[in-house]
């Protein structure tokens, strides 16, 4: 060390003993510098979502520098000569301007609405790996529930954020969530006039949904991660089996220096590929859809991924309402209400279920891999299976004009489809997963040892002070990953390629 | 320690990358370079960065495995055993005043209550205007910029959106005015009179979700929403031939008076997609 660099480390140790004694965090500190992250591609998931969470708030506070929240009608005269003497929003005038007259402003919008459909796919495909590995098993049901609740936090997020840009592919969103609010038995009429201000298209309805989308929401996010992160923490990750690992302990990489280092580089690698998108594909063109006006819509209207499998099942929905005597309970609550909530309950309540099925009501800190648990790993595929129908089905009509097919046949299918396609998904994924784990039964390492014994996390923390060393620490190395796991890994980042891909061509649209 | 030296250089070229590209950033945005500029650049720098600092952990860091001991959430049932007695105490002391115990509950009911109570500000009580329109018999069918729509205003096959005369159009009196040959039409007896020489309206909004039903196709006379793909048949009273709409556009009744349309009364049913109390009888 050279005397310079001695007297810097002095001060910065002089300045950690002053903070420590008046918040007392040393012991704490050391524990969180020591913390374990066990090593697999998979659990890199929630860690995109949470950078993709970090980018959409640089981005977005940009943004919310240049937007105006108002309805009130300018005629728009900027760079943009399309529009010249189109009578406009000052909303959507002023996204047009950021976008297209504010330096760089096109970047920030367009990567910021890439982050938006990457945080929501990072956390499904998160919430998959999660799923069909079993790490939601006691004691982390809690996770799985804020986990659950950031993604539907989520969902409502993305849909107040796309709204507010007032073009108008969004406008007849919210005319369909309008309708969508109305149709709730009883409260519908109420609900509907109290969150718009009025009968749509209402009062003031995007400065309220401007406080909603900067404020209100993403502070309910936040606080969500930080209590889903410290779930995380607290009875550490969960792992999968592999030699050396076991119920009792952990092993992998330590925060300090290696997965800080790592993991911030995730961070940097997450950035520049939404900077990336944001910069080369074009997301919602909203100066080419113009304005919204309540008389005019445009076809191939498609909402983003984590709307459209709900346009998707009120395009299924058979032509009827259910009238009991002079009340109605609307066509539309079925498929975007009642169908949504059945889902999200089961979700929530997937843990329980499991649980009680099994009567495993065991901690579980080791992941199953999925073939071992084939009756899940059907029931998720099945799961799956539907929802990607839904989702081609919100979009047929794109693919229909595209092939010049007949939107009933096409429609009729899917019908079929919705109702045959999981289950025989679902058989054909519980017979596969079966056959593969009886070929290649999971080695284990026998009884995990009883947590008195002598298991030297001393000399692995010691041979982490030279990397040399510890190449040949008597620490175990992990398991490779299975092959299955590769295989999910694989189906979802395509799942994910090909939602992103959809996207763009489905809000391609032919003009009204 | 050749191995790590190679890394080092590795991370040191990653490094140098980032800062050239963020040069770049500056430059570019400068000398207003674009957006594919802007975002190579800035993309560049956070990639070089994120390579180097994953390099740099991969391979000039601890790449363990490290092992440490799970903590038990467990508590020993010595401990569970004193936190509940220490609750219990505590809780005993507030029940050997059980009356302020219940007032106080009142008071943060109340309070709760109190507070809750300016929601009504959100928004106005539903009205009648939620089932009426602004349709009226007599009122004038005007275009978008207002102008009164005559008897040649369309030719056989094509469609024009229409609002009722005299007031700032609601999103519920959006009128779609279709002009198709009246024995082409097969509409139920008690509207056969609401067609003057050929000319059909019906409420735009669908009644599904409330899109504008914008999309007419002469050949079969079919209505089609484009959100959700609802069909109509604009010939028999335009009733759901396809698709999730529940039933049939409303019709508006049209006349003619003095060489110009008119309408001859409110629509045939509730304009919009269905609700709780769709069913009441119009005021």
């Amino acid at each position: 060390m050279t005397p310079r660099n001695r007297r810097r480390a002095s001060r910065l140790g002089r300045l950690a003993r002053w903070t420590d004694q008046r918040v007392g965090a040393a012991n704490f500190v050391r524990s969180t510098l020591d913390y374990v992250f066990p090593k697999h591609f998979s659990f890199l998931f929630g860690e995109v979502a949470l950078y993709a969470f970090v980018v959409l708030l640089g981005t977005g506070v940009f943004l919310a520098l240049f937007y105006t929240p108002s309805e009130a009608e300018v005629i728009y005269s900027g760079t943009y000569a399309p529009l010249h003497n189109v009578a406009m929003t000052e909303a959507y005038e002023s996204v047009v301007n950021l976008s297209l007259s504010v330096d760089a402003g096109l970047l920030f919008r367009q990567t910021h609405h890439w982050a938006a459909l990457v945080f929501l796919g990072a956390i499904f495909v998160h919430m998959c790996r999660v799923f069909f590995t079993g790490a939601f098993r006691r004691p982390r049901e809690l996770n799985w529930i804020t986990g659950l609740t950031l993604m539907v936090v989520g969902i409502a997020e993305g849909f107040a954020g796309y709204s507010l840009l007032d073009d108008l592919l969004s406008g007849t969103g919210v005319r369909i969530g309008y309708a969508i609010a109305e149709s709730i038995p009883v409260v519908g009429t109420w609900l509907a006039q109290w969150v718009w201000g009025g009968e749509y298209p209402g009062e003031g309805f995007l400065s309220r949904l401007f406080a909603v989308h900067i404020f209100l929401l993403p502070a309910i996010i936040a606080t969500l991660i930080a209590v889903h992160l410290a779930l995380v923490a607290r009875p550490h990750h969960t792992q999968f089996p592999g030699p050396g690992a076991h119920e009792r302990n952990v092993v992998g990489l330590r925060l300090w220096p290696s997965y800080a280092t790592l993991s911030m580089g995730l961070f940097f690698l997450v950035t520049a590929v939404l900077v990336l998108m944001g910069g080369f594909l074009q997301i919602n063109p909203v100066w080419l859809y113009g304005p919204y006006d309540v008389f005019a819509v445009s076809s191939g209207s498609q909402a983003d991924w984590y709307f459209l499998w709900i346009q998707g099942a009120l395009r299924l929905m058979p032509g009827v309402s259910l009238h009991l005597g002079p009340y109605t309970i609307a066509n539309q609550f079925f498929p975007a209400v009642l169908f949504p909530g059945l889902i999200f309950a089961v979700l929530y309540a997937w843990p329980f279920l499991e649980a009680r099925v099994t009567g495993d009501r065991e901690e579980h800190h080791l992941l199953d891999r999925p073939r071992d648990r084939p009756v899940r790993t059907a029931i998720g595929a099945a799961a799956i299976a539907g929802l990607v129908l839904l989702l081609i089905a919100g979009s047929d009509d794109v693919f229909v004009t595209e092939f010049d097919w007949s939107i009933v046949f096409v429609r009729n299918v899917e019908r079929v489809l919705f109702f045959v396609l999981p289950p025989v998904v679902g058989l054909l994924t519980w017979k596969v997963a079966r056959d593969l784990s009886r070929a290649e039964p999971l080695e284990t390492d026998g009884a995990p040892p009883e947590p008195s014994s002598p298991e030297e996390p001393e000399t692995a923390r010691q041979g982490a002070a030279n990397p040399a060393a510890d190449r040949r620490a008597t620490a175990p190395t992990p398991d490779p990953p299975s092959t299955m796991s590769r295989i999910v890994g694989a189906v979802a980042a395509a799942g994910a390629a090909v939602l992103a891909i959809g996207n763009v061509v489905g809000r391609r649209r032919s003009g009204g | 320690m050749g191995e790590q030296r190679g890394g080092a250089g590795l991370v040191a070229v990653a490094f140098v990358i980032s800062v050239i590209a963020s040069v770049a950033f500056l430059i570019g945005y400068q000398t207003n370079g674009g957006t594919q500029w802007l975002s190579l650049s800035m993309a560049t720098a956070f990639g070089a960065l994120g390579t180097g600092l994953a390099l740099w952990s991969r391979r000039l860091m601890p790449t363990g495995p490290a092992e440490e001991p799970r903590p038990v959430l467990v508590p020993p049932e010595e401990e569970e055993r004193e936190a509940a007695q220490t609750f219990q105490e505590g809780r005993r002391a507030i029940q050997r005043r059980g009356l302020l115990g219940g007032l106080l509950a009142s008071a943060l009911g109340a309070l709760g209550l109190g507070a809750l109570w300016p929601a009504q500000s959100l928004g106005p009580a539903p009205r009648t205007s939620v089932r009426t329109t602004g349709w009226r018999d007599g009122v004038h069918l005007v275009d978008e910029r207002g102008r009164r729509v005559g008897v040649d205003a369309l030719d056989f096959g094509s469609v024009l959106t229409v609002f009722p005369e005299g007031r700032e159009p609601t999103a519920d009196d959006q009128v779609i005015l279709l002009r198709i040959p009246p024995e082409n039409l097969a509409l139920p007896a008690d509207r056969s009179d609401w067609t003057p020489q050929g000319y059909i309206a019906y409420s735009k909004v669908c009644t599904h979700a409330g899109c504008p039903v914008g999309l007419y196709q002469d050949v079969g006379l079919l209505l089609l929403c484009p959100c959700h793909q609802a069909t109509f048949d604009v010939a028999q009273g335009a009733r759901p031939v396809y698709g999730p709409a529940p039933r049939g556009l409303p019709q508006l009744p049209l006349q003619l008076l003095g060489g110009q349309l008119v309408a001859g009364g409110d629509f045939s049913g509730p304009v919009g997609p269905d609700r709780w109390r769709v069913g009441e009888a119009k005021q």
